[in-house]
């Protein structure tokens, strides 16, 4: 036997817990140009923003926030005006800085003038909700701050609650700042200035980031628990066997196979939500001539295997969004089952009325980091469209590559793509993924009607009375042209000790540690 | 010429090799497919914004410039920083190179007690079974990938029989990094005598340390054996034995001290190449390396990482060289290490 002691105690102190990433965290502050996705969950944990979102229960139990209720986080109160185009806020009397300084105004309009100021995707997803301007942030008094819109819109309020719109300590920020570096970039990326539920205890770049909680928060409910580890552990097979084994409370974001054997094995909770707004797609660029014939592109709708590809890509795990009843959406609802199944006859017939009845070549290409998924869809596809003529040839693409060839250039005929919107209004999904130029319409797809109904819809109010109707009518457009053909919904799967409470999906994707219980 | 004369003279001869790894690992980063800026500036980012990032990063300059520029930060020490991991490149490789040394240097450490032994009982008892299991053993060695025996050392020593502490890189969740004094976390807490740390770290180094000597056994022991067999049926050795000389003294004096030639060779280059290469055993027993640093840094386009990485390989494969000539002439004292 070897020298060797047990050694699980951390996951038996009451007040700890153990989280398990496969990515790493490479900057504590999300303005800064080059912070990776993982690191978003620093701003989440660490910072507050204005407004937070509530909590609902999803149908299996598990729980999820709710896209439709805002709720305060240092904003203690809002009030719309009568024209809708400006919100003015009222901050929390008692809310302060880990420092004890009280959180002002000025604060608040620091730090959306530095999103914007720093630019990247700290001013893109600031512009989703119309915040394009620093004069659009205005100091009223200490405790009250205003912004004012270039036009109403329903993502304004919303967009406050984004990882993005966080609250940092102005007076730390500014005393640390040097002239080359005006907005403390250097400092804020290692030292977080905050308000929020956790501090930061440690950061061993590539290996952990420690959270010891706030206990003056005012945010919302005081955290359960003391102290949360987060360590990376890129293998998923040490990160299963660790969880299986106690010795971390979660394992986030697994892959779909480990979520699938490890449900079945009920050994351990298997949290699968599923990702708001967020489509695993096929898509069919236009600028490749076959797929300019919309017969063609639901030719190849009707013969995408989609449920093999359910079992083989996605384990199972995901919301079918294939086998729609009616040719028509019944209700608004985004995203919902497309009225396409695998029906290779009719694949065959779509096909025999174009001008392509002797089939074609194409080559299907995938990201190499969505490898894990891409290649079995991909496969199956592949095989599938080959029993109608269509030859498909498969081109992997290196992860560094793909957003300029598959997003920026729009130059692949045929690709798998996932992109998933924030805010979650199927209008915003639209807009991204369904007019000309935009970054996720890698079909180049281009319709006036589309056009002009995400132009209505983007910023309309859900309340509004033709809301409803146009969104139909838009669902209606992806229907039948089907430039993206959706494959499923996703899931964001997570495996945790069945100690472990409190678990809730985001739409940012990232550990939120603020609800956890043990 | 004297010892220091010789080892000036080696470092002189690595400049030129060194300056043209500095061109080549420039241009080659720059010949990569893909464009960091658009990667960097995420995935919702416009063209002005990922225009503003190039900027950010320098690489809207002519190629040319950019160089000047890093040439002249390396003149000053400054390697630059690492976009993908947010710090440094220094930092993370004065971090990183210890994680990688401490691992790769125990490993061998352990194969050569395993490999010198069993390959040179292999050779003097040639075609017994001892002959046969060095057989497998090499065998095995190269056979196994080392991220599946990696696996299947936590599957058994950690998950099976819960004996092993848990993957999760240098220490445990218990114990606090001491300060960094050698790099070497076993070391670094003995001198600040956290007794209990220094366990810690050993627990942890134990399970990847084998599954990479596993790996580097096979060929020592193979180098061994051979060149074992070589020297016993040398002349010198014919002599040595029909002199009538100790069986003890003609096996580990004649034979086994001109058969080391060959194996520290080998030495060399098993960990050379380990240091590099172990990123599978670095990412399942989530070891903090420069191996899987490197990777990552090469799949994002991280120029000033993969740059760094190169260079500091480089420059410790210059100095791994001098080791091993000096270490020659120790052996064998007619070898000259001519300047």
């Amino acid at each position: 036997m070897l020298p060797f002691l047990k050694t699980n105690a951390w996951a038996q102190s009451t007040g700890t817990v153990v989280v398990l990433i496969g990515n790493t965290i490479n900057s504590l502050d999300i303005h800064r140009p080059g912070t990776n996705r993982p690191s978003y969950q620093v701003a989440v944990n660490v910072y507050d923003r204005l407004v937070t979102f509530g909590t609902k229960k999803l149908p299996d139990g598990s729980l999820s926030y709710d896209y439709d209720k805002v709720e305060p986080e240092l904003a203690e109160s809002w009030q719309l005006s009568s024209d809708r185009k400006a919100i003015l806020f009222k901050i929390k009397a008692n809310a302060t800085f880990w420092d004890g300084t009280p959180v002002t105004a000025e604060d608040v309009k620091w730090s959306f003038d530095r999103a914007l100021a720093l630019g990247g995707f700290p001013k893109v997803q600031m512009g989703a909700g119309g915040f394009v301007d620093p004069s659009q942030f205005v100091v009223v008094d200490s405790k009250n701050f205003r912004i004012d819109l270039k036009q109403p819109s329903k993502l304004a309020l919303p967009n406050l609650g984004v990882p993005v719109a966080v609250i940092i300590n102005s007076k730390v920020a500014k005393a640390n700042a040097t002239e080359k570096d005006p907005w403390a970039a250097e400092y804020l990326h290692r030292t977080p200035a905050g308000s929020g539920a956790f501090k930061v205890e440690r950061w061993d770049a590539g290996q952990q980031l420690v959270y010891v909680r706030n206990d003056k928060w005012v945010g919302g409910p005081l955290p359960a628990v003391q102290r949360v580890i987060i360590r990376e552990v890129p293998a998923t097979a040490t990160r299963r066997a660790m969880v299986e084994r106690g010795d971390a409370h979660l394992s986030f974001q697994i892959p779909n196979k480990d979520a699938q054997e490890l449900a079945a094995a009920k050994k351990v909770k298997v949290t699968g939500s599923p990702i708001d707004n967020c489509l695993y797609v096929a898509c069919l660029n236009y600028n490749f001539e076959p797929f300019k014939d919309q017969k063609v592109r639901q030719a190849v709708a009707y013969a995408i295997p989609y449920d093999q590809i359910f079992k083989q890509a996605a384990y199972g795990r995901g919301v079918p969004m294939w086998g729609g009843k009616s040719p028509k959406p019944a209700t608004a609802a985004w995203p919902q089952k497309f009225p396409y199944d695998t029906d290779l006859k009719k694949a065959k017939a779509l096909l025999a009325q174009t001008k392509y009845k002797d089939g074609f070549e194409v080559p299907l290409s995938y990201d190499l980091g969505e490898a894990d998924w891409g290649e079995p869809a991909a496969l199956l596809i592949q095989e599938s469209l080959g029993k109608i003529g269509i030859k498909v040839k498969l081109d992997k693409v290196p992860g560094a590559n793909w957003r300029t060839v598959a997003l920026v250039d729009k130059k692949l005929p045929f690709l798998l793509e996932n992109f998933g919107g924030w805010l979650n209004t199927a209008d915003y999904y639209f807009y991204w993924a369904y007019i000309k130029g935009n970054l996720f319409n890698a079909s180049n797809y281009d319709d006036p009607v589309v056009k002009k109904l995400v132009d209505e819809t983007l910023h309309m109010d859900k309340s509004d009375k033709t809301y409803d109707a146009k969104i139909k009518q838009l669902i209606q457009k992806a229907f039948d042209d089907v430039p993206r053909i959706p494959l499923w919904q996703p899931t964001l799967e997570s495996a945790m000790s069945p100690k472990l409470e409190g678990y809730e999906f985001w739409f940012h994707r990232q550990v939120d540690a603020r609800s956890f219980k043990v | 010429m004297g010892q220091l004369a010789i080892i000036f003279a080696r470092v002189l001869q690595a400049v030129p090799t060194l300056i043209g790894i500095i061109i080549v690992t420039f241009l080659l980063t720059r010949a990569l497919p893909g464009d960091p800026a658009a990667y960097f500036a995420g995935a919702a980012a416009t063209p002005e914004s990922i225009a503003e990032i190039r900027a950010n990063l320098g690489l809207d300059q002519p190629l040319p410039v950019q160089f000047l520029k890093y040439v002249q930060d390396l003149g000053t020490g400054n390697l630059g920083q690492s976009v993908s991991t947010g710090q440094p490149v220094a930092t993370e490789l004065l971090r990183r190179l210890p994680a990688s040394l401490e691992l790769t240097l125990t490993a061998l450490l352990l194969s050569v007690a395993v490999a010198i032994p069993l390959g040179v009982l292999a050779a003097v008892r040639q075609d017994t079974w001892i002959d046969q299991l060095c057989r497998f053993v090499v065998t095995a060695g190269v056979s196994l990938p080392t991220f599946f025996t990696g696996l299947l050392l936590v599957y058994v020593f950690y998950f099976l029989l819960g004996v092993a502490p848990a993957p999760l890189g240098r220490l445990d969740l218990m114990h606090v990094t001491p300060p960094q004094v050698t790099g070497f976390l076993v070391f670094d807490s003995l001198i600040a005598r956290e007794w209990s740390t220094a366990w810690s770290a050993a627990k942890q180094l134990l399970l990847p340390s084998i599954t990479l000597a596993l790996f580097t056994l096979a060929p020592i022991a193979r180098m061994t054996r051979a060149s074992m067999l070589q020297a016993l049926s040398s002349e010198y050795l014919r002599t040595a034995r029909a002199a009538g000389l100790a069986r003890g003294r003609v096996l580990m004096v004649y034979a086994f001290r001109n058969a080391l030639l060959p194996v520290v060779t080998t030495l060399g280059m098993v960990f050379s190449f380990t240091l590099g290469a172990n990123v599978l055993v670095e990412k399942v027993f989530a070891w903090p390396g420069i191996g899987s640093f490197a990777i990552e840094a090469l799949v994002v386009s991280d120029y000033a990482a993969v740059q760094g990485f190169v260079l500091s390989m480089a420059v410790l494969f210059v100095v791994l060289n001098l080791f091993i000539d000096t270490l020659y002439t120790l052996i064998d004292p007619r070898v000259q290490v001519d300047g």
